[in-house]
């Protein structure tokens, strides 16, 4: 399973790419494959502000529902319209196109706490 | 998500074509041909439609399906042979689903007197009905250890909601408003955090501990003035026992909470853990689950609450009450002031409650203690008999239901665990519960109940073994499965993600649904 160099990782299976003071936030391919065929995923709105640890939104698949947890807190910026319309983009394209939230980063230490990427596939390897 | 389609062809001259591709059975509306069902719907009276304005009224007639009584019949009847029932075959879904429902109690439940009784009867013409509602609700106290029982909820889930509302009254009452979380661990029903949610409460989750118990450290930790319940389910729904039920109830209440215990597993202890007496402060029961009544799926089910002590001032009322004549009533309005009031209408289901009480009858004490034998029994020969061909995570002796998991399977040959199920449909069984409880990866929960011989269990062991064998040999097969059934594997993403919720007939030019 995918785990892409470069991005940061909480222990919920959430992926974070920082662009400027701005995280990208997404699940990772591992969490997408355990879910199994995503069909609806629940957005914060624009604007709320999250803490760490939050659960701002719901990835609903065919197995399972499960929150979703901010890897840092911040306020959200941004969130992946298209995921309304094709939730399946989180199984297919995890780290690209089905991106969840882009969050400003509160506090980069918060950044600085998540995994690297050889940590996280120790992490998923432990199981 | 697709707007649902809401106008209607229907063209014979083009052949209806079904979502299904070639037709399994054509719906009604698909049978229907015009004039047919003439005169059996009356016409109404030419001035019927005065009253209504003008701009409300229809301006074509409903197409409603036109067909002969014998068409109906046939129709129906073809649809049933299609289905798959625990009197037609063995259902490990055990009694999460349903379990063999003796007849007896369709018996009890067709006698005259309750089948035909009005709801609005007064007390004095419906005695025999509220002498069996008041015996039902001492057999389940006895059954329980609790003081007493509400017969109205309408379901399990509902009998949750009755239960902590009644937690919140019994805070609210002693003024501690602080307590606004509710304690579930996380291999709880789905129920118990909507409960939670639907009271107005904020879940708080623990984990389990690797025996697959409740993390007794993690139940202190999480544990504090803030905590108005605990959600207990014991046997959990890893079908394990909680051993240290005693410490864990101790804790809730030393933190001042009060300790719920749902009661979807009771099958399991009939007759061996009250849980009244080991301290819980309310449950409920689901008498599908350990009285054998008909599911209710959304229809009429039950889900009695009993309570300790502590909560009886707030029990929906009205209770069944014996006078001291031995006459039954009803409690009267306002006679319990600090009552939750009613939670439904009427006395509950009581069509199911009938069910329940024949069965309780029917087994008595013994026969109820030897039920919850048979099902523990019955689940742990059949795990012991899967054990080398799947992984048990939790390998300590169960009670009626025990988790497996593919995990090793899918590892080895990328068969995972709905592979596993679909192809026990061709085996000629309905499959298990399966991804449920979520903390086990891959898992089946099975559960034999207590209904089942040593042959049913033998030959649904070979199959599962059969299918894992199969899975290292012709992965295919498995993941292609089923291949004998009236359909073969349908697509529940695509069915989730545009959902087409009403039936049109398909015309030439039209694709059915997306494969």
């Amino acid at each position: 399973m995918e785990v892409r160099d470069g991005l940061r990782y909480s222990d919920d299976h959430e992926w974070l790419r920082l662009e400027g003071d701005v995280g990208v936030i997404g699940i990772t391919a591992y969490a997408a494959d355990q879910l199994g065929d995503v069909v609806f995923v629940e957005m914060p709105a624009v604007g709320a502000t999250l803490t760490l640890h939050q659960a701002f939104g719901v990835v609903e698949s065919v197995k399972a529902v499960s929150d979703l947890y901010a890897p840092v807190g911040g306020e959200v910026v941004g969130v992946n319209e298209a995921l309304a319309g094709r939730p399946e983009l989180v199984n297919s394209d995890p780290y690209g196109d089905g991106w969840m939230v882009k969050l400003r980063v509160a506090d980069a230490a918060q950044v600085d706490a998540l995994k690297d990427a050889d940590a996280y596939r120790e992490l998923i390897r432990a199981g | 998500m697709t707007a649902p389609r809401i106008e209607m062809t229907i063209g014979p001259e083009l052949g209806p074509r079904t979502a299904l591709g070639p037709m399994l059975q054509p719906t009604l509306m698909e049978l229907s041909r015009p004039g047919r069902g003439e005169g059996k719907v009356p016409h109404p009276p030419a001035d019927a439609l005065e009253d209504i304005p003008v701009e409300h009224r229809r301006a074509m007639p409903p197409a409603l399906p036109e067909l002969n009584e014998a068409e109906v019949v046939r129709h129906f009847v073809n649809l049933s042979h299609l289905n798959y029932s625990i009197d037609s075959g063995f259902y490990p879904l055990g009694s999460c689903t349903m379990k063999f429902n003796p007849k007896i109690n369709e018996w009890a439940a067709r006698l005259f007197g309750f089948a035909k009784l009005h709801p609005l009867a007064p007390d004095a013409l419906a005695q025999g009905t509220l002498q069996l509602l008041w015996e039902l609700e001492e057999a389940l106290k006895e059954i329980s250890g609790m003081a007493a029982v509400t017969l109205q909820p309408a379901a399990g889930a509902h009998g949750e909601l009755t239960g902590i509302l009644m937690v919140r009254a019994y805070h609210e009452a002693r003024g501690d408003h602080d307590r606004r979380e509710v304690i579930v661990p996380d291999s709880s029903h789905g129920t118990n955090p909507a409960t939670a949610s639907m009271a107005g409460f904020t879940t708080v989750t623990v984990p389990s501990d690797e025996r697959g118990g409740v993390d007794l450290d993690a139940l202190r930790a999480a544990l504090s003035p803030r905590t108005a319940a605990v959600m207990l389910t014991n046997p959990s729904t890893l079908g394990l026992f909680e051993d240290r039920i005693v410490e864990l109830l101790d804790a809730v209440h030393a933190a001042g909470a009060l300790a719920y215990m749902d009661g979807a597993n009771l099958n399991a202890v009939l007759g061996k853990f009250r849980p009244g007496a080991a301290g819980f402060d309310v449950m409920h029961f689901n008498v599908h689950k350990t009285f054998s009544t008909p599911h209710g799926g959304g229809g009429p089910g039950a889900g009695p609450v009993g309570v300790g002590e502590a909560l009886l001032p707030y029990l929906p009322s009205p209770l069944v009450l014996r006078e001291p004549d031995g006459s039954f009533r009803l409690e009267r309005p306002g006679e319990r002031p600090e009552s939750i009031g009613r939670v439904r209408a009427y006395q509950g289901s009581t069509g199911v409650l009938v069910r329940a009480y024949a069965y309780i009858r029917a087994h008595g004490g013994t026969g109820l203690a030897q039920v919850s034998e048979d099902a523990v029994l019955a689940a742990n020969y059949l795990k012991s008999r899967l054990g080398g061909a799947y992984e048990i995570p939790f390998d300590r002796p169960c009670k009626h239901e025990f988790v497996a998991t593919a995990r090793p399977l899918k590892e080895a040959t990328g068969v995972r665990t709905l592979d596993v199920a679909k192809r026990l449909i061709d085996k000629g069984y309905h499959p298990p519960t399966i991804y449920f409880p979520l903390i086990v990866e891959e898992c089946l929960l099975i559960e034999p109940t207590e209904t089942e011989s040593v042959e049913t269990l033998d030959a649904f062991a070979e199959a599962l073994i059969e299918i894992a064998r199969e899975a290292h040999e012709d992965p295919d097969l498995v993941i292609g499965a089923p291949h004998s059934a009236p359909v073969r594997r349908l697509d529940e993403a695509t069915a989730a993600r545009q959902p087409d919720l009403r039936w049109r007939a398909m015309t030439g030019a039209e694709t059915p649904c997306p494969q």
